[in-house]
């Protein structure tokens, strides 16, 4: 079944039989291709507007019918080339029976999402270090001027405490010359 | 002169931290209140409720109830520049409970807020890649199908419930925790852990951010949404008013819960934040700003909420048909594209009235675009399944992604520094922060142990567990907590000392519209509130939607019951917060009564003044 108009727009063909005669030629290859020799006979019925039409394919020599696996086999393994030699794909060329090939996702072998993680978070741990050595310097920073008020409060005390040991000691002299 | 320069440093350590200026405060309080559910609970309630008619009892509650405790909160917040324990244990000692509730509330909330980001951040780290994952279903093992139970609902859901959430079965199968959110919600937390690190002076820089940025992208989603085909029947059906909804009691008791959730009232956040404010300052004007803003963003953000919602409602039906189309044209090897969108209808009645019996064979599926605009999603669905399905159907599908995921995050973003600010303030002010802590050491603490106990929220049932804690601890707890808080302010405070500070604060007396609902109309609404949403609850046992692929109506959510240990559960986190109310009253009077037998039994005058400076 082919669905031209839909895969192609504006650009589509008409069907025609020159493109039935490609078509025919197409398969042949695909059997050819599989059984490596025996040309075979393409035999075409049932064509509709829609178009799509019923085939089957013939031994060359005995006129029998090949199995419909044989030609599944076949068609499968040369989807690619029919389907480009019509410019279609496999939801707009149907073999009914056939299940069109599922792409393969493209798996990259690190998942994006751990890239953008690791971005993310890495911005971000390097922000919270940032801050933390920036308050702690600060914090550092301040501690030292307040130790510098302390350690003068410190020597001030000190004089103070000098003075009434200079004045105990005055004392104790007086009363150690009186002697 | 020594003894000086060491008062004036002691006042300098011991200052109360400050905001740098009024635009940071506002901003902050603005984007506290706006939050998630602007954007995801409240198009959903317009939706349902009949579009336009809903705004009549949304801004009635606003009115009547919204502003005045909004108002109450940020005036005793700045008058008593406390957090929420201070702030209750200065009006009554009786009332420190309420300050301690504010404080666990907000912490329960905090925990499966940030996991909500956590889901957020996911999506956002995933909206980086080409095509979008949640567009195709993953393929089976042998690369012939797609995984069954992909194929069964969408990719879409798939990519929520399975590979995002990794969902159980039921809330009894725990699972193992998820490796990956794990790594989500760790980096929710640092998020929140360096905005939040300095406390007020680092959240008020944050905020120019947070509380701005939604907005622009809103804009952006707006002017694009506006542009895609089916945002007007999006529009249309949002805001057709339907007023018979007005009469049912239902709509009315949604928009005031809606409205009081919305505002976070009663986390202590707001009190937390007014407290940091010079006293001489407009809190009226403010509650105003505030409130209106919060509302008009609910408002604001349906358009292109609804817009986006009516493009992906346009492009299901347009699916449909298009099926139809397709089965109709290979059933009848019509020529391809014959049929049309626009001439389906005259195709459909010929081929019916010439070949009925085939195309009933067919089982065309009947296409209606009402259905598509009825399905309706709040919350996490309309987040992360119905809006990520619409994405993936605009051109240029990672950037609006990226762009909607970073809204949601800095939304949510400073709805948790509320939360935080609720618990981190009553803690800074009872000083029971040892003084040889940092702040920024404690700030750290509090998110590692609220990382700690959030993990639970990874596990496999963490989803169950999640809707849990928002139906249980953010609803019923607020609403008492509010009550009471109200009552306090007016009947134990005293409403005339209340329109002296305000007068002191604001240089103008609060008006009778002030007077009126803080006295009756207010308290009155929180009660009523309060009972329907009890009786409404306690109605049915409760149950939850659980995602099981084995389940025979599969993709149907099952609907279970809570087994008895989770429901046990489910009350204790409701009377948790609300239990300190009456436990550190009662303890209270115990201590009260002491003295006063002792006093009784020592008729001694000595020991009566001994007592009586004790009291004090």
């Amino acid at each position: 079944r082919l669905s031209i108009k839909t895969a192609l727009g504006e650009n589509a063909y008409v069907w025609n039989d020159n493109e039935m005669f490609l078509f025919r030629a197409t398969l042949a290859f695909a059997m050819t291709k599989q059984f490596d020799g025996q040309v075979s006979d393409i035999i075409v019925c049932n064509q509709t507007a829609r178009v799509s039409f019923w085939f089957v394919v013939t031994y060359p020599h005995n006129k029998t019918l090949v199995d419909k696996q044989v030609v599944e086999r076949a068609v499968r393994k040369s989807r690619n080339r029919i389907n480009s030699a019509f410019l279609l794909s496999d939801t707009t060329l149907e073999f009914i029976g056939i299940p069109p090939t599922l792409a393969t996702p493209v798996n990259p072998s690190t998942p994006t999402w751990l890239i953008v993680f690791g971005v993310v978070m890495g911005a971000v741990c390097a922000g919270i270090i940032v801050v933390l050595v920036v308050s702690l310097v600060q914090r550092k920073r301040k501690k030292n001027e307040t130790n510098e008020d302390t350690q003068v409060k410190t020597v001030e005390n000190g004089a103070a405490r000098d003075g009434v040991y200079y004045m105990s000691f005055s004392e104790d002299e007086s009363s150690v010359t009186q002697m | 002169m020594d003894k000086e320069a060491e008062s004036a440093e002691q006042k300098e350590s011991t200052e109360r931290p400050k905001w740098d200026n009024k635009v940071q405060y506002l901003l902050t309080c603005i984007g506290f209140a706006v939050g998630l559910g602007n954007v995801w609970r409240f198009p959903y309630l317009c939706q349902i409720y009949g579009g336009g008619a809903f705004l009549i009892p949304y801004l009635i509650a606003l009115v009547l109830e919204g502003l005045p405790l909004l108002h109450m909160e940020l005036a005793i917040g700045q008058r008593l520049r406390m957090g929420s324990v201070g702030v209750w244990n200065s009006i009554s000692p009786y009332l420190g409970g309420l300050g301690v509730a504010s404080l666990v509330v907000s912490f329960l909330v905090g925990l499966f807020y940030n996991m909500i980001l956590a889901w957020v951040l996911w999506y956002f780290f995933h909206s980086f890649q080409s095509p979008l994952p949640w567009r195709d279903c993953p393929l089976n093992l042998n690369h012939t199908g797609y995984v069954t139970e992909c194929e069964k609902t969408s990719s879409v859901n798939y990519f929520w419930y399975r590979e995002t959430l990794n969902i159980t079965p039921d809330i009894q199968t725990s699972g193992s925790l998820q490796w990956w959110l794990v790594l989500c919600l760790a980096s929710a937390w640092c998020l929140v852990y360096i905005c939040f690190i300095r406390g007020i002076e680092t959240i008020g820089k944050a905020t120019y951010v947070t509380a701005t940025f939604p907005y622009l992208v809103l804009t952006i989603f707006l002017v694009r949404a506006l542009t895609l085909s089916g945002a007007a029947d999006g529009l249309i059906y949002l805001f057709t008013p339907n007023w018979e909804t007005l009469k049912n009691p239902q709509v009315w008791l949604d928009a005031a819960t809606q409205i009081f959730f919305s505002l976070s009232l009663a986390f202590g956040g707001l009190i937390a934040f007014s407290s940091y404010n010079p006293q001489k300052n407009d809190c009226e004007r403010d509650a105003v700003i505030v409130g209106c803003v919060n509302s008009f963003t609910s408002i604001y953000a349906s358009i292109p909420i609804f817009a986006i919602l009516g493009f992906k409602a346009n492009e299901d039906y347009n699916d449909c048909r298009n099926w139809n189309i397709l089965t109709l044209t290979n059933a009848f090897n019509i020529g391809d594209e014959n049929i049309t969108l626009e001439n389906y209808d005259d195709w459909f009645h010929y081929l019916n009235t010439t070949n009925p019996s085939v195309v009933e064979s067919l089982d065309l599926k009947t296409c209606n675009l009402q259905t598509f605009l009825d399905q309706s999603a709040s919350g996490t669905g309309l987040a992360f399944i119905v809006f990520t399905e619409a994405v993936i159907k605009m051109p240029g599908s990672q950037v609006w992604a990226v762009l909607f995921f970073i809204m949601l995050f800095s939304l949510g973003l400073s709805s948790m520094f509320g939360n935080l600010e609720g618990v981190l303030t009553p803690l800074l002010d009872l000083h029971m922060v040892p003084l040889w802590i940092p702040k920024e050491i404690f700030t750290g603490l509090m998110c590692l142990t609220s990382f700690a106990v959030a993990l639970i929220f990874t596990m496999g049932s963490g989803n169950y567990w999640l809707e849990i804690f928002n139906s249980y601890v953010g609803s019923v707890p607020l609403l008492i907590i509010a009550f009471f808080e109200i009552i306090s302010v007016v009947y134990i405070y005293g409403i005339n000392r209340f329109n002296d500070d305000i007068e002191w604060m604001t240089g103008r007396r609060p008006n009778l519209y002030w007077q009126v609902t803080w006295r009756f109309i207010s308290p009155f609404m929180l009660f009523v509130v309060f009972v329907a949403y009890v009786v409404i609850s306690a109605k049915q046992r409760p149950t939850y939607n659980a995602w099981n692929p084995d389940y025979v109506h599969f993709p149907l959510a099952e609907v279970l019951h809570y087994p008895e240990w989770v429901f046990a559960i489910c009350v204790l986190l409701c009377t948790l917060p609300v239990i300190s109310i009456p436990l550190v009253a009662g303890y209270k009077f115990s201590g009260f009564l002491k003295k006063y037998i002792m006093n009784r039994h020592n008729q001694n005058p000595y020991a009566n003044e001994l007592t009586n400076d004790v009291e004090l």
